[in-house]
């Protein structure tokens, strides 16, 4: 057996010195009480030394109280600290056991597996840097397999270790663990989860746990111990841009005005310039001050106090940034949610939610689908249950500022509370801003884009042409932009050909690459309109969705949505191009109007029916739009 | 750059830095473009099908050095295989905990109307104190301290109390409950379970009622019991100060929700991540300032149940024919002095302290009698408003 804290006597300063040089590894455990998890936990605690006589002589007797071993120790009921636990042999809440190698130190989370405690796994893994999913050699992958791993990944756990236990009641045979690890695998993979190592253990008989297993001389890959003592910890967020969310305002008196927080990446030293959000100020650090004196330099994972040069005001919930990589502020997200109160999320309902610092009312809107965590299928749904994923959007009543989860896990997520319970209601990841807050000037810029488009005389604006292929978006916006050019103003044409031929040209024609299509044409729109132009965008973009994405990018007034109406028969008959025919005889495959849907708008800002209008009629029509909307202000 | 390409980026990053690859052969070899990982640094925004391609290879990647890692048996005892980086500075486990700490201490001072920090003058509360120091420097902490008095503490830790609070520059608030009082209630009459519940239990929830604090930090730790072990971070009491077990909110990230309802009120405890080595070590670095009775001495203790128990004053009653013998003792946990066991002990200094733990072979909770009962004792007390 291998003695952890290894300390036989000697200097036992250098042993302290040496045991504060340790980093610590934070993981959790996912499988449920059958597949062994508190077996497995127990019996790292007992080889790691980290029981004691009076622990053990306990648990001796509970063993042979309640265990389940037959008169050997039950490792289980180290762990299961509750006594309902204990009476119903199940794991209900979230257990926290620290223990020590010699390598490093380790806070462990034993996380109940079932699928009711799926909040409870959420707990565990919101803080870990490494997930143990255990499984049972005899049953192999099962459902609540891959709910684990899919939540481990959702929570952006880095490191995946699947332990298939109970390799001894399989005869320690090497077919049965090659079979579950390449399913296993394929599983993995097709979720995009990466770092994956797979050992077969026992963890009753203590095989491949931290000692090599004599039984499975097949197995030439770490221990489990030996694996956790070695995968690279800590992550990467001293490289990253400063943020420091403010917790706390520090004034002491009238002399001292600091900002107290813990750094959520980066470094800080005195001089730095930086810039706060949301107000978007900017101010130069004056200290970075600490009760034991004032430091260099602070850096990611530090609680401290910075002062700035300027009296400027910042409050709890700010974020004080790098000022020249700042972070973005929204009101508006899409969100992915677990919810994990017994009362279903009602969309529309003002909740609280507590981002970093910041506590705002918002609501949630309709869920764009919840995920089957057993099939990771999209279903449709109007609500959440207990338990449940789902992806919506998020519309916070101020805005926030915030950085994508996967980039920053601690200004990327957040808590929703119920207003009238004031309970914990659900936690959520901010995947991305929809539009960046209206009010909000992310970049104090002297000259913004209103300055920019003043000088030609107009307000920018996308003119975002819908319609089927043939339909004749291109040849008005031609003649739109014409006459605007004529009349002195600046503008610019995006259609398939000057796009597709270029920036796009790596994209194809499926649904998947159609909507990269648009999206990067919106996110080009979205700078041209910032340089002030009037952005003529002529697209076929048959989905109401990815037009909604475009139309979210741009600030009120700005998109301008015209619905080209030609009908498919007519479009047919005139083939410009001869691509329907081509298309009718199976040459071109995801061919609107043909093979692929188009999607009407409802309420386009202007209706073009080219049976009506010619297309200079209809250029005239689009142009005194924008002449009634303010956009062209030059007279 | 969009988030899609950030994140897939960083993805990109970890590949190169586990597998050791520079970004031109991944360019080269899974895409056959040498600069495509410096492109994407620049704000490059790869397509679906790109992101696709390379993450099959990278997949790739990885299981064939998986197998290839595994020929060789990897070394049960070899160096970490920690991926050097000289301009990176890790925070050691003993920093994170103290920022976490600070972290917990400073949200509770945000977002509670009246908060309060419990202090036993054990060796925990040492160190809570000093966090607490730590978290608002250099102003003062936002809060007072309480101490729960059952009138049977040893008399040197009134003194440090008394020492630390002139020290630092704190409000205390001493609290003895007075139907206890009246009643002399103590431990040699009433036994240690009926003193404990009225002077300790009962003190403390008529405190927390009488000056309506909706917050109290405690200096209890994961390690020390398993129910403990099951508690959050910010854990709520009902009215009546009772905990329930089954129904604690979920605690995400470092995301705390102090927010309750009427007559609730919610124990803090920001050292609920540390272990005993933690918090000598800590006290070690940081040189704090603990009672002495942690320190070997020689000390009059008569035997009790299979416990040493020291005779700090006159009050304490002996039986008929007993009488203190002088011993080298010391004590690993302080409470009520006649309900406290001593350890033998030859310990003058902190790291005799932790070479004696290192070697020591029973919990440290082992020396209070209160939690000798049935398994789930603690669980009980907690659930009746215990701390």
């Amino acid at each position: 057996m291998t003695r952890f804290i290894e300390f036989t006597g000697g200097d036992v300063e250098a042993y302290l010195h040496a045991q504060e040089q340790k980093d610590l590894l934070r993981f959790i455990t996912c499988g449920s009480v059958d597949d062994g998890k508190s077996t497995l936990i127990g019996r790292l605690l007992y080889e790691a030394k980290m029981l004691f006589e009076d622990q053990l002589t306990a648990l001796e007797a509970d063993s042979k109280k309640m265990g389940t071993q037959g008169g050997n120790l039950d490792f289980a009921l180290l762990v299961d600290g509750l006594a309902a636990e204990r009476e119903q042999g199940i794991t209900i809440d979230v257990a926290y056991r620290a223990f020590t190698t010699d390598k490093r130190k380790f806070i462990v989370a034993d996380t109940p597996g079932h699928e009711q405690y799926t909040r409870n796994m959420a707990t565990g893994g919101s803080t870990a840097d490494l997930a143990i999913i255990l499984m049972d050699a005899r049953k192999g992958v099962l459902t609540q397999t891959r709910r684990h791993t899919f939540i481990c990944t959702l929570l952006g756990i880095r490191h995946l270790v699947v332990a298939v236990n109970k390799m001894d009641l399989m005869g320690f045979d090497q077919d049965v663990f090659r079979k579950i690890e390449e399913d296993y695998r394929a599983f993995a993979k097709s979720i995009g989860a990466d770092d994956v190592t797979v050992i077969p253990v026992s963890a009753l008989m203590g095989d491949n746990m931290i000692d090599r297993s004599l039984n499975m001389p097949w197995y030439h890959g770490p221990t489990l111990m030996a694996h956790l003592e070695t995968v690279p910890v800590g992550d990467d967020l001293e490289t990253k841009p400063f943020r420091l969310p403010v917790q706390w305002v520090n004034r002491p008196n009238q002399n001292f005005r600091g900002f107290s927080g813990t750094i959520v990446s980066g470094k800080v030293k005195p001089g730095d310039a930086i810039k706060v959000l949301p107000s978007a100020r900017t101010s130069t650090v004056e200290r970075v001050v600490t009760y034991g004196g004032d430091l260099e330099e602070g850096i990611a994972g530090q609680s401290l106090t910075i002062t700035l040069k300027d009296e400027i005001d910042i409050s709890r919930g700010d974020v004080i940034c790098a000022a020249n990589d700042p972070v973005e502020v929204s009101d508006q997200f899409q969100v992915e949610i677990l919810w994990m109160s017994d009362e279903p999320m009602l969309p529309g309902r003002p909740y609280l939610f507590k981002s970093s610092t910041k506590t705002v009312p918002g609501t949630l809107d309709d869920l764009k689908y919840k995920v089957n965590v057993n099939t990771m299928e999209h279903v449709a749904a109007k609500t959440l249950t207990l338990n449940e994923i789902g992806v919506c959007n998020l519309e916070l009543d101020t805005p926030i500022a915030f950085a994508p989860y996967l980039e920053n896990r601690h200004l990327g997520s957040f808590i929703i509370i119920d207003r009238f319970t004031n309970n914990t209601v659900g936690m959520g990841l901010i995947r991305f801003a929809l539009r960046r807050a209206a009010n909000i000037h992310w970049q104090a810029v002297d000259v913004h884009k209103n300055a920019r488009a003043a000088i030609a005389g107009q307000k920018p604006a996308v003119l975002w042409f819908t319609g089927l292929s043939g339909a004749g978006k291109s040849t008005i916006a031609n003649l739109v932009e014409k006459q605007l050019h004529a009349a002195g103003h600046m503008t610019y044409l995006l259609d398939g050909d000057n796009v597709r031929h270029g920036l796009n040209r790596d994209l194809g024609f499926t649904d998947a690459d159609r909507v990269e299509n648009i999206r990067r044409v919106g996110e080009v729109s979205k700078l041209m309109v910032d340089a002030g132009l009037l952005v003529l965008v002529s697209f076929i973009s048959p989905f109401k969705s990815e037009r909604l994405m475009a139309r979210e990018l741009m600030d009120e007034g700005e998109f301008i949505e015209i619905f080209v109406d030609t009908s498919l028969a007519e479009a047919e008959k005139r083939d410009v191009k001869g691509l329907y025919a081509k298309a009718r005889r199976g040459e071109i495959e995801h061919f609107t109007g043909i093979s692929s849907p188009y999607e009407k708008p409802e309420n386009p800002e202007i209706r073009v029916d080219t049976s009506k209008l010619t297309p200079e009629g209809a250029a005239d029509v689009i142009v005194q739009y924008l002449k009634d909307a303010g956009r062209l202000t030059k007279a | 750059m969009d988030s899609v390409a950030k994140s897939f980026l960083a993805e990109i990053e970890r590949f190169l830095e586990t597998a050791g690859l520079e970004p031109t052969t991944l360019g080269k070899q899974a895409l056959g473009d040498p600069s495509f990982v410096f492109d994407l640094r620049k704000g490059r925004s790869p397509s679906t099908r790109t992101i696709g391609k390379l993450r099959v290879w990278m997949q790739q990647q990885n299981a064939l050095s998986k197998p290839a890692a595994s020929t060789a048996p990897a070394p049960l005892t070899g160096e970490t295989t920690k991926v050097a980086n000289p301009a990176k500075h890790d925070l050691t486990h003993l920093e994170r905990l103290e920022a976490e700490s600070i972290h917990i201490i400073r949200e509770v001072a945000a977002e509670c109307e009246k908060p309060v920090m419990l202090y036993s003058i054990g060796k925990d509360s040492a160190v809570m104190l000093h966090l607490a120091l730590k978290a608002f420097y250099p102003s003062k902490p936002p809060f007072p301290l309480m101490h729960v008095d059952t009138g049977w503490k040893f008399q040197d830790m009134y003194k440090l109390r008394d020492e630390t609070v002139k020290k630092g520059g704190w409000d205390l608030i001493s609290y003895k409950n007075p139907e206890g009082v009246a009643k002399n209630v103590n431990p040699f009459d009433h036994g240690s379970a009926l003193h404990t519940q009225i002077m300790k239990t009962d003190g403390l929830k008529q405190a927390l009622d009488k000056y309506g604090f909706d917050a109290a930090f405690g200096g209890a730790r994961r390690d020390e019991e398993k129910s403990r072990a099951k508690e959050r971070i910010f854990s709520f009491r009902d009215s009546r100060h009772r905990w329930d077990p089954k129904n604690q909110r979920p605690e995400l990230w470092n995301l705390y929700n102090a927010r309750k309802n009427k007559g609730e009120s919610i124990r803090v405890f920001p050292l609920s991540n540390w272990t005993e080595l933690d918090i000598w070590q800590y006290i070690y670095r940081e040189n704090i300032e603990i009672v002495p009775l942690y320190f070997a001495a020689e000390r009059p203790i008569v035997w009790r149940d299979g416990q040493m128990i020291m005779v700090d004053d006159d009050r304490m009653r002996l039986n008929p024919g007993e009488k203190p013998e002088m011993r080298k003792v010391r004590f690993r946990t302080l409470g009520c002095y006649p309900l406290t066991g001593a350890i033998d002990s030859t310990a003058t200094s902190l790291l005799d302290i932790v070479e004696e733990m290192l070697v020591a072979t029973s919990s440290e909770r082992q020396g209070r009698v209160i939690d000798k009962d049935a398994a789930a004792s603690m669980e009980k007390k907690k659930q009746e408003g215990y701390f």
